[in-house]
């Protein structure tokens, strides 16, 4: 299934950074399993996500993609029930592994979510957080860079400069977004998981976002869950097809929304149902 | 033109459900009015009720006595010093009572009259002074205007609720004849034809074997009982002052209906304290005492410092226990525990403990603080550890609330960026929580402010006449120096009462006040 080796073809003459030193897979998946409770969410989804590229999971409402994509950071400990079975792999170590410290994951696999949530604190602080409970910082004035660093990235440092002690609820919906963006990037991650980053906020808002993710996939492995199916095609290399918790297909973008191979991604592109 | 004719001619079933829907809209919103009407109304009878008492006891009256401060009085050969002068009641009393005894020479040592001018005032009203003398030993022989409440059912009399009395103006008289005994036959033309008539109608207000209404005639600081009256005469035995006082002007006549065996106050002691307010020497002021003063038998020097001081040891105890155990128990169960058998036990359980009767709470603490642990009966820590046990099931209850409340976005938002769980609790969710969790706090301080029956059982109901200084000392609280106060017989304490509930009922506006400046100030918008 695995078919990381080679470029993206619709990738090709704008990304020619990607599959350079490290183009191996960030994180390799070997038969998850997701119960809650008793029911299985998950049914034994093997794939992997390469480095400095966006994959992109797509499917019908229930699939299981976000949980899936929760899997990957772990999240899924948070709710009570939730089982998580299988292996995955991160630099070789299983971080289903009850010995790796799930803090310490998810400050290497940031996340960003479907509606932005930024912090009831100024948008300093928001950014300055996570560093500071890391302690990656060495002092008011590394946190300075780190924060400016992490807006920049997050393309909001030009917008909010003059006022990062306002509280980052007061900004728009668009640039909360780029400042959870912002705060995810701010702990250094090689990851970055974003589950329906969009689907709250309006067209022109959603555009600077996928410019901002195609950005951000010169440096980080990201995977995005999606409903709209233009989104996976725009921003992301690789697409993954669930349905009812099964991994259908995974392949090329480009190939799975213009040649897909199974008859079911082919009816959920096409809009027959989903 | 099927939508104008949808509008202009509905079908006569939808015209009448949509006239019952209406209909029910309407009935809804005025019994809903009608509700708030109701409490409001209660809530205005409650104060006005009370207001009007208290701002009777929120002044009163006090005596002004020209003393001089004689040595060999207030500090005798070998009892100079200044804890002597300060114990020293008697002696700052004796002048007091010389004091009247001068201004009314007709009291001479008649042992019933004597009686009845000492009740004027009670020996513990000169306390103040006789402590203001030791402090300043200087003043010992001067010459000092000495102030002292004036007793309570005359106090009562002069604000008009004691003594039921209706003041007529008598006309002017012509002749005053010295009679046998002290008595003066006055006369003059229809002079006390307003008397009659005022007499007449006292006569029909009251019941048949009750005795004869009184009626004194005062002109000046002069005062006198009058018998024997028709329209034009009557016969006066004077009470105090001189006769000639009535031949100028026209003196007032007071008629009492309810006759001098019946009431607290003597016909002589009215005389006497109009004499003392013509002479200008009664003062109606402020009354600080209530908040200065602590408990007393005598209700014009009663005050409720000490319970205040010990409801607020009482609240500290209370604060200090059921606020950390409340809010952490809180925290725990909703931020921590595992949901499972256990935990929901003991959340039905704690749901149980709130709405236990707090008498019941009372015993407990009986049982267990005083029988069990040994700790001081009447003390202000008994009070509030009981009034803790009472209160932390409400704050864990608000608690958690405030917490559920807290959308989840911002845990995972923190989760998200490697926060650990307790990183997540107490810098993000805690924090966010934190005006509802007061809120709920003070709320159950608030509670615990105006309990009463479970401290009766510890035995906070005592008197205590001393300001507590520790938490281990007897004491008693607000609420329940009510209840003791609501228990005294005496009419004057019905609005020291008042005026208690109402410095009780401050307290809770200002906690009341404060939950709602904190949810002002720190609730936030996510």
């Amino acid at each position: 299934m695995d078919t990381n080796q080679g470029t993206p073809a619709m990738m090709d003459d704008t990304l020619p950074l990607s599959r350079t030193a490290d183009g191996g897979p960030r994180i390799d998946c070997r038969n998850i399993e997701v119960f809650y409770g008793e029911a299985r969410a998950i049914h034994e989804v093997s794939m992997s996500f390469p480095d400095r590229a966006v994959t992109a999971l797509i499917g019908p409402s229930g699939c299981g993609k976000s949980t899936f994509l929760r899997c990957l950071n772990r999240m899924n400990d948070t709710i009570e029930n939730c089982r998580v079975e299988g292996q995955i792999l991160m630099d070789g170590e299983n971080i289903n592994d009850p010995d790796v410290d799930p803090v310490l994951l998810r400050s290497r696999v940031g996340m960003v979510f479907q509606k932005p949530n930024p912090f009831p604190k100024s948008i300093f602080d928001n950014i300055a957080y996570g560093p500071r409970i890391h302690g990656l910082a060495n002092g008011r004035e590394d946190l300075d860079a780190i924060v400016e660093k992490s807006l920049r990235r997050a393309g909001l440092w030009e917008e909010v400069k003059d006022r990062l002690a306002a509280p980052g609820t007061s900004l728009s919906g668009g640039q909360q977004q780029r400042l959870c963006i912002a705060r995810a990037i701010a702990v250094q991650p090689e990851v970055i998981l974003m589950d329906e980053p969009c689907s709250a906020l309006d067209p022109i808002a959603t555009a600077r976002i996928e410019e901002l993710i195609d950005e951000l996939r010169n440096r980080y492995c990201i995977v995005i869950v999606t409903h709209s199916m233009q989104q996976a095609a725009r921003v992301s290399q690789r697409t993954a097809f669930f349905h009812l918790g099964n991994l259908i297909e995974l392949g090329d973008t480009n190939q799975i929304f213009t040649n897909p191979r199974e008859k079911r991604t082919e009816d959920y592109i096409t809009g027959r149902f989903g | 033109m099927t939508d104008k004719a949808r509008k202009s001619a509905p079908s006569a079933a939808s015209a009448k459900h949509l006239k019952r829907r209406r209909a029910a809209d309407f009935r809804f919103r005025y019994y809903g009015l009608t509700a708030i009407f109701v409490a409001l109304g209660a809530l205005a009878v409650l104060v006005l009720t009370i207001g009007s008492q208290a701002v009777s006891a929120a002044t009163y009256h006090v005596v002004r006595y020209e003393v001089t401060l004689d040595p060999a009085v207030i500090a005798p050969e070998g009892a100079s010093s200044p804890q002597d002068i300060s114990r020293n009641v008697e002696g700052f009393y004796s002048l007091v009572r010389d004091n009247l005894l001068t201004t009314f020479p007709e009291v001479g040592e008649d042992r019933m009259l004597r009686r009845e001018i000492s009740d004027f005032v009670t020996r513990l009203a000169v306390l103040p002074t006789a402590r203001m003398v030791a402090e300043k030993p200087e003043l010992v022989g001067a010459n000092i205007t000495l102030t002292a409440p004036l007793n309570d059912d005359l106090d009562l009399y002069l604000k008009g609720q004691g003594v039921r009395e209706r003041k007529l103006p008598a006309g002017v008289l012509s002749r005053i004849e010295t009679g046998a005994e002290g008595t003066y036959r006055l006369s003059g033309t229809d002079a006390f034809a307003g008397v009659m008539a005022g007499l007449a109608v006292a006569n029909v207000d009251r019941p048949v074997d009750a005795g004869q209404p009184d009626v004194l005639l005062s002109a000046g600081v002069s005062t006198g009982r009058l018998t024997a009256i028709d329209a034009g005469s009557a016969r006066m035995e004077l009470l105090t002052g001189r006769a000639e006082d009535f031949a100028q002007g026209r003196p007032t006549a007071r008629i009492i209906a309810s006759p001098e065996s019946e009431r607290t106050i003597s016909d002589r002691q009215i005389a006497w304290v109009l004499a003392l307010k013509e002479m200008g020497r009664i003062d109606r002021v402020p009354r600080w005492t209530l908040l200065t003063n602590s408990d007393s038998t005598y209700p014009e020097l009663a005050g409720g410092l000490a319970a205040i001081v010990g409801s607020l040891l009482t609240m500290l105890i209370t604060a200090m226990v059921a606020m950390p155990i409340g809010i952490l128990a809180a925290v725990y169960l909703e931020e921590f525990a595992p949901r499972n058998r256990v935990t929901e036990f003991i959340e039905v359980n704690i749901n149980n403990l709130a709405a236990v009767p707090s008498i019941v709470f009372g015993l407990l603490g009986a049982a267990l603080y005083i029988n069990f642990l040994g700790m001081p009966r009447s003390a202000p820590l008994v009070g509030g550890l009981v009034l803790a046990l009472m209160t932390f099931p409400v704050v864990i209850i608000a608690s958690r609330a405030a917490l559920k409340a807290v959308p989840p976005s911002v845990r995972s938002g923190a989760l998200a960026v490697g926060a650990s769980q307790m990183q997540t609790v107490f810098h993000h969710v805690v924090p966010l929580a934190a005006p509802g969790i007061l809120t709920g706090a003070i709320l159950g301080m608030a509670r615990a402010l105006g309990e009463t029956a479970p401290l009766l059982l510890i035995g906070m109901v005592a008197f205590v006449g001393d300001v507590p200084r520790s938490p281990t000392d007897e004491s008693t609280v607000m609420p329940v120096l009510i209840f003791s106060w609501a228990n005294n017989a005496e009419r004057s304490w019905e609005p020291l009462t008042s005026a208690m509930i109402i410095i009780l009922l401050t307290f809770l506006l200002v906690m009341n006040g404060l939950v709602v400046f904190l949810r002002r100030k720190y609730e936030r918008r996510w």
